[in-house]
């Protein structure tokens, strides 16, 4: 029996005419101490997959097994990492973190509630910022406290949802190492959800593609055979890295193309800038 | 002597980095003041001042020379030249008797203001006075098991404004009591909602009159046996219950739209419900429910006044409508001080609002 297993999973929005079936027929199993990544267009539905697992929505059809039993509800056991940090910007860094704490151990005293708080904060180098609000970091700050406040809770699967996507390269970068060395320690399960073939390679054990959406369902595999810890300047000439990266791209692409195919439609784009999150 | 002479010279040196560092750090401190931004920031507000004040003044004197001429016109028709002339005369020396009434000048305001301060300060010194004089009987009356005697003089202009205030804050409170557990309420659920929608919708526009009535009707029946003074407790729940339309609105909104990431964060800490609204729901729909109060505290002291001049309750309102009845020739300019008040205490009491806003809230950026 997997880890986490799912079982011919569909979800579908909204009803009758209106439905759009997001995510059909997803079958993923994962075992324990595995490092997967799900690698996907942008739209194509992996909010939505993340969300199923962690049990913030519930599949329509088809069962999500959490170590054989059906996820029904969000659990201390699964972390998550969530895209746009989700950080409570009236709590600064270190009450942000002990919120988490406080919930996943009830029992505890306020004083090892505290040394746990630190300590996490110490594990992602924010000590000298932990009294400051989201608003006064960086993004990779952020992102980091996210990353603390996920693992403080000591959970048993952390799951990240394009955890570095609003990241710059180098922040990115020295943010994957982290988690990989976090990872490493105590090998979690981990379930990365990426748009970075790179990311995933360079982080994951195996590779899973998701189809975009509607309809959106999971690829072949792909496992990396690379012996950890990696390099990443050595992995640009291992030809394993390479031949993956290749077969995984001309993957992605020939989906692509063949979605391009199907659709003749231009789409008119609105005049619309992001939202600055640094401001 | 050479080294003494060195040792000055060093010494100089250095209470010259002393005072150029000194120099530096006042710089810094004190940014150079542009003469664009001092143009913007005070020149042209107290040319503003200035020219209000001007249009006043021409527009009060036009106003009083139309008076003026219908007052000596009025004359000549009814009583011939000979009282024309008297009228023309009188009004030329000033006299109070036949002054017109209109729209009083700047200067006439001024002196009214100058007016009801020395006689707040006169009413204050005979309270003072009557205070120590009944200071030995009231102790006695206390030992016999008697009310004390109190002042019950007229109240100064002055001790109307505190009792405006005073009507104003219960009037908020009783507004923050009712309006925001309930707004919160009302914005947790869809249902409750829905339902109790059409009702915000009836009664929020309501006039204050209205309400004043409604409350009178009940406050009356309900009061009927005491004998304290109903007045202050029905224009303060009247005043509460017409403002905290905007506090109930907002803050169920604020309730109802908080991001939809903190309620992810919330189910993903497996919050429970009491925690849930006050570790996450309460704080981010904080800037809502505090926009929501002051557009209440303003609503308040706005319809305090008319409420205070229909309920005969004590305070700025009914000050307002006194002076009104009584006609009395500077009567016109005190209702112009009054008004001046009432708008400089409406700002100040938003300032102090927007104050409490950016402390409580993590959203630094809330303006006016």
């Amino acid at each position: 029996m997997a880890y986490l297993e799912l079982n011919n999973v569909c979800k579908t929005y909204g009803q009758g005419i209106h439905s759009t079936e997001v995510l059909s027929d997803i079958n993923l199993k994962i075992e324990e101490g595995e490092f997967v990544a799900i690698v996907g267009f942008t739209g194509s539905g992996k909010t939505t997959l993340v969300n199923l697992i962690n049990g913030l929505l519930q599949p329509t059809s088809g069962e999500v097994l959490f170590k054989g039993s059906p996820v029904v509800d969000t659990s201390h056991e699964r972390g998550v990492i969530f895209q746009n940090y989700s950080l409570l910007p009236w709590l600064s860094v270190s009450q942000n973190i002990a919120m988490a704490v406080k919930e996943a151990f009830p029992k505890e005293s306020k004083k090892a509630i505290k040394e746990r708080v630190a300590a996490y904060i110490e594990m992602v180098n924010l000590t000298p910022a932990s009294n400051k609000r989201p608003k006064e970091l960086s993004g990779g700050m952020r992102q980091r406290v996210a990353v603390a406040r996920a693992l403080a809770m000591n959970p048993e699967m952390i799951i990240m949802d394009e955890p570095l996507g609003a990241l710059d390269a180098l922040t990115r970068g020295n943010l994957q190492d982290e988690i990989l060395k976090i990872w490493s320690k105590d090998q979690r399960t981990a379930l990365l959800i990426t748009n970075d073939v790179d990311e995933g390679i360079y982080m994951a054990d195996r590779i899973i593609p998701l189809r975009p959406g509607p309809k959106a369902t999971l690829g072949p595999e792909f496992k990396i055979d690379i012996e950890r810890p990696r390099d990443k300047t050595a992995l640009n000439d291992n030809p394993e890295y390479k031949k993956t990266r290749n077969a995984i791209i001309e993957y992605l692409m020939g989906i692509g193309e063949e979605r391009k195919a199907v659709s003749q439609k231009t789409y008119e784009l609105p005049d619309l800038s992001p939202k600055s999150f640094v401001a | 002597m050479k080294q003494s002479i060195t040792a000055t010279k060093v010494n100089d040196i250095k209470w010259a980095g002393v005072v150029k560092s000194l120099l530096s750090k006042l710089k810094v401190k004190t940014p150079k003041l542009e003469f664009k931004t001092v143009f913007k920031k005070f020149i042209i507000p107290i040319i503003s001042i200035l020219l209000f004040i001007g249009l006043w003044h021409m527009g009060a004197k036009a106003l009083y020379n139309i008076e003026a001429d219908y007052k000596i016109q009025k004359a000549l028709t009814d009583q011939g030249q000979e009282a024309a002339d008297a009228m023309e005369a009188c009004i030329l020396s000033g006299d109070i008797s036949c002054q017109p009434n209109t729209l009083p000048s700047p200067d006439q305001v001024w002196d009214s203001f100058n007016t009801l301060i020395a006689d707040h300060k006169k009413i204050s010194a005979d309270k003072l006075e009557f205070k120590e004089k009944t200071v030995a009987i009231n102790e006695k009356r206390k030992a016999e098991g008697k009310d004390p005697i109190t002042y019950t003089g007229r109240p100064s202009f002055v001790d109307q404004i505190f009792t405006s205030l005073e009507t104003v804050f219960a009037g908020f409170l009783l507004a923050l009591i009712i309006a925001v557990p309930i707004g919160i309420i009302i914005g947790l659920s869809e249902t409750l909602r829905n339902s109790f929608n059409w009702l915000i919708q009836v009664f929020k526009p309501v006039s204050p009159v209205v309400w004043l009535l409604l409350v009178f009707m009940i406050v009356k029946t309900m009061t009927k046996d005491s004998n304290q003074d109903s007045a202050f407790i029905i224009s303060f729940i009247s005043v509460g219950l017409c403002s905290m339309w905007a506090t109930l609105v907002n803050t169920a909104m604020g309730v109802s739209s908080v991001d939809k990431d903190y309620i992810n964060v919330a189910k993903v800490l497996k919050l429970g419900p009491f925690q849930k609204v006050f570790k996450v729901i309460l704080p981010s729909s904080l800037p809502l429910i505090f926009t929501g109060l002051r557009i209440t505290l303003s609503v308040a002291w706005m319809v305090l006044i008319a409420i205070e001049l229909l309920a005969q309750s004590p305070g700025l309102g009914s000050f307002v409508w006194e002076e009104f009845q009584n006609g009395a020739n500077d009567s016109n300019s005190k209702i112009i001080v009054a008004m001046f008040i009432i708008g400089i205490i409406g700002f100040l009491l938003d300032r102090i609002m927007l104050v409490i806003q950016n402390m409580v809230s993590f959203n630094k950026n809330a303006t006016a």
